[in-house]
């Protein structure tokens, strides 16, 4: 089985300093220590998992982002993934999430045969969510998403449980299929000493937008419909209390202020 | 969290000057790079391997081990049909750290090992005993591989060492009931079944840590009619073979997860390690050391995690208007728990430092073995008094279980009993005391640090460290007035011992504090207690 994990380079968001923002209203990555994305690494996690029951599957991995988002792939690798690239080019610069799906559904395409593909459901510097469910359109591949466990695996047919707001949903998909995972799924496992030393030496393949034969319109500020106009950091000053008789009129008139004040 | 990453002290002794001499000599001039993809082709890339490697264990106890430190004291290892079973956490630790391939990690590659030199077992060591001792001690007995890298037949070595880095556990099987400390008088008997082509072990062990490891090595009498230690040989006996039971596990006091178990041996199949009668000799007294500084780095994990307990609380516990840690006499209390941590710390690396020059040099190997019973003593007694301390600190809330100072109290009183008394301690240290060779390493220490660019305050502090060796001389002529085999020498034995370990510890922090300024307030403590503990002895002798 040929597995592709999509993850990516996030900003440390628990180290977040005064120039987190460049003027155009994008993240200055230059200026941020880097993490893992955290549901990446859980989307890692589970293609490990089909690895574990499947063997023989291979796992590769790939990122998109600046040079140095190579230290994903000698992670991921550290950690059981067998290859992996770094999709690297500025024509991706300013890249919003149709653009990026775009890059990433022709690297993966550009990668060969594959039968999975694991994301995470967000990633922590953007929160939409997009990105997975997009590269699944792209490529017109049935897509779970909000997993949060494997059940199953076959050569035909993945089972994902799924968490959902209230409650979890069992779901099959006939392979190749994208599965996006959730925050709920097991913690990935650690890197293993001896690849850690390993893949320290080893070179990682970078791929340009040329590698992977995009059309160029489609990349980048131009294939970005997405503009920030500006991004506010709010602070919620208030920390008033309010006690109401548990009464419809209260609580309807609570979510009525709490709507009216985009609170909620 | 990371226990490595968030201890400045850790990284400093990892990219100590002599580190990259250490892993030329480790390395064997990398003669490896190229051939072995992981073999690094020179000193700064093997300590960046170090680095990298120490970061995995930083982030896995901090993560792991640390958190189940608390249930696995409460719940404790359990005899089932004969077998031990560990406690829930403690299972998980070992696979977690079994999975990331850390289990083995001195061996050689060629036995899946890592290659990693003695400072940084050490280092481990104290990393995962700051998250929990009781588990450093399953896992500091993989130190039973060098032994048998060291001493074995290349059969052996081949049939065991794999099998230690995919986890198989170890244990030391030394003590009987009536052989604890003297160990000349172990009778576990060795027959030779020349038939099968081995040895086969009749009798009991007490006190066995880890005792229903995977392998052991035994010692035994394979002379029959022997009394003492000549008698005496060592063998690797696999718990898969059969022949042995477990009757029993003790319910201590402290490192509750760690099983200590008595055993009792029927015909256990067992293979000589080396050469017969050289068992306790030789064998266990190599592992003994190793041992000895593995005491030393629990203690110091230990004395880590104390340190880290009470300043946290300080911070936080207000009194009075303020937090605790603006009263002068709670000051007191953690800066004399940071000095004990540093000043064990300094010492317990320069003697691992000197432990892997050892193997190409003998004034090294001699050095790390005078220099070895001090960190023992030191850091186990260390360890006890930030453990005191540490309670202390919290106040009435300390004395209750809520609070891991607790847990910490109970687990540090083995460490200054447990692979030879700090009484023993102080018995080793005597020879290197009689003919001067303690002295003569403060010599040398004192040249080294003069030859360095000093501050005004470090001037100082070389000045008290010549006054205190003048301290320790008065205190040495005074014990030895009627000579070495007299009592009163005996008697002064443990203050001259305590007096050249603060001494050393002194220079050793002084130098230290040359590169790295935050060492300077531990220095200044550690010389002046060097100062008063000859000056105390001198006292009580009057």
């Amino acid at each position: 089985m040929r597995i592709i994990v999509l993850a990516k380079q996030v900003p440390d968001t628990r180290n977040v300093g005064a120039n987190a923002m460049k003027a155009d209203g994008t993240i200055n990555r230059a200026a941020l220590p880097t993490v893992f994305n955290p549901e990446d690494l859980k989307a890692l996690e589970m293609a490990l998992q089909v690895k574990d029951q499947m063997p023989g599957s291979t796992i590769t991995v790939i990122t998109m982002g600046p040079p140095r988002a190579e230290e994903i792939v000698r992670d991921a690798r550290s950690r059981g993934a067998d290859d992996g690239f770094v999709l690297s080019d500025a024509r991706f610069a300013g890249s919003d999430t149709l653009a990026t799906s775009y890059a990433l559904s022709k690297a993966i395409e550009s990668a060969g045969h594959f039968d999975l593909v694991f994301c995470g459901r967000q990633a922590i510097d953007g929160d939409t969510a997009q990105v997975g469910p997009q590269v699944a359109e792209k490529l017109a591949l049935p897509q779970i998403t909000y997993a949060e466990s494997l059940e199953s695996i076959s050569e035909q047919e993945i089972v994902i449980r799924r968490r959902l707001e209230h409650g979890v949903e069992t779901v099959a998909a006939s392979l190749p299929a994208l599965v996006t995972v959730t925050s709920a799924a097991p913690d990935c496992r650690y890197p293993h000493a001896h690849r850690l030393l390993r893949f320290a030496k080893t070179p990682v393949e970078v791929k340009t937008a040329d590698d992977v034969n995009p059309d160029f319109a489609r990349l980048g500020l131009n294939g970005s419909p997405t503009k920030v106009k500006k991004v506010d950091n709010v602070v919620l000053a208030h920390k008033e209390s309010v006690q109401l008789d548990p009464t419809d009129d209260n609580l309807n008139e609570l979510m009525h202020s709490l709507i009216s004040e985009h609170i909620i | 969290m990371n226990f490595y990453t968030d201890n400045d002290s850790l990284s400093f002794y990892l990219h100590h000057p002599e580190m990259a001499e250490i892993a030329t000599l480790r390395e064997h001039d990398f003669a490896e790079a190229g051939q072995h993809p992981e073999a690094p082709a020179n000193a700064e890339e093997a300590i960046e391997q170090y680095d990298s490697v120490m970061r995995l264990i930083g982030e896995i106890t901090a993560d792991v081990v640390a958190p189940n430190a608390e249930a696995v004291d409460h719940e404790g290892p359990r005899v089932e049909n004969g077998r031990v079973v560990y406690a829930k956490g403690t299972r998980q630790n070992l696979d977690t750290m079994i999975r990331a391939g850390l289990y083995g990690m001195t061996l050689e590659r060629r036995y899946n090992g890592l290659n990693f030199p003695r400072v940084l077992a050490v280092m481990a060591g104290e990393t995962i005993a700051r998250a929990d001792v009781g588990f450093a001690t399953i896992w500091g007995l993989q130190d039973c591989a060098d032994t048998i890298q060291q001493f074995a037949s290349q059969e052996l070595k081949d049939k065991y060492l794999p099998r230690i880095y995919a986890g198989a556990t170890c244990s030391m099987d030394l003590t009987e009931p009536d052989a604890g400390s003297d160990l000349q008088s172990v009778r576990l008997r060795a027959t030779l079944d020349e038939a099968n082509g081995c040895w086969r072990l009749n009798g009991v062990k007490r006190f066995i840590t880890n005792g229903d490891a995977d392998l052991h090595l035994v010692l035994a009498r394979s002379e029959e009619g022997s009394t003492d230690g000549r008698g005496l040989s060592y063998f690797i006996f696999d718990r898969a073979d059969g022949g042995l039971t477990v009757r029993r596990i003790e319910n201590k006091m402290g490192i509750k997860g760690s099983p200590t178990a008595e055993l009792v041996f029927t015909n256990a199949p067992a293979y000589l390690v080396g050469d017969r009668r050289m068992g306790l000799i030789k064998y266990v007294m190599s592992l003994m050391n190793a041992a000895r500084l593995g005491v030393g780095s629990q203690s110091i994990g230990l004395c880590e995690a104390a340190c880290r307990e009470a300043e946290a609380y300080a911070a936080s516990r207000q009194q009075f208007g303020q937090p605790i840690n603006q009263f002068v006499a709670v000051q007191d209390l953690l800066r004399a728990m940071r000095a004990r941590t540093d000043g064990a710390r300094s010492l317990m690396y320069e003697t691992a430092r000197l432990v892997d020059r050892s193997a190409s040099s003998k004034p090294a190997a001699r050095l790390a073995d005078i220099l070895t019973p001090l960190v023992k003593l030191m850091a186990s007694e260390f360890s006890n008094r930030n453990a005191y301390d540490c309670i202390q600190v919290h106040g009435g809330s300390g004395f209750m279980k809520e609070y891991a100072c607790e847990r910490l109290y109970r687990d540090a009183r083995v460490l200054s009993i447990y692979e030879g008394t700090s009484q023993l301690q102080v018995v080793a240290a005597i020879k290197g005391i009689a003919n001067g060779a303690y002295l003569k390493r403060i010599e040398e220490y004192d040249q080294q640090a003069s030859a360095l660019a000093l501050n005004e305050r470090q001037q100082q502090l070389l000045a008290l460290l010549r006054q205190a060796t003048e301290g320790y001389n008065k205190l040495y002529e005074r014990a030895t007035a009627n000579g070495t085999t007299d009592a009163l020498f005996e008697h002064t034995a443990r203050a001259l011992t305590e007096t050249l370990a603060y001494i050393i510890m002194g220079y050793l922090l002084l130098m230290d504090s040359t590169r790295s300024e935050r060492f300077l307030d531990s220095a200044d403590f550690i010389v002046h207690s060097a100062l008063a503990e000859s000056a105390h002895a001198l006292a009580m002798m009057a």
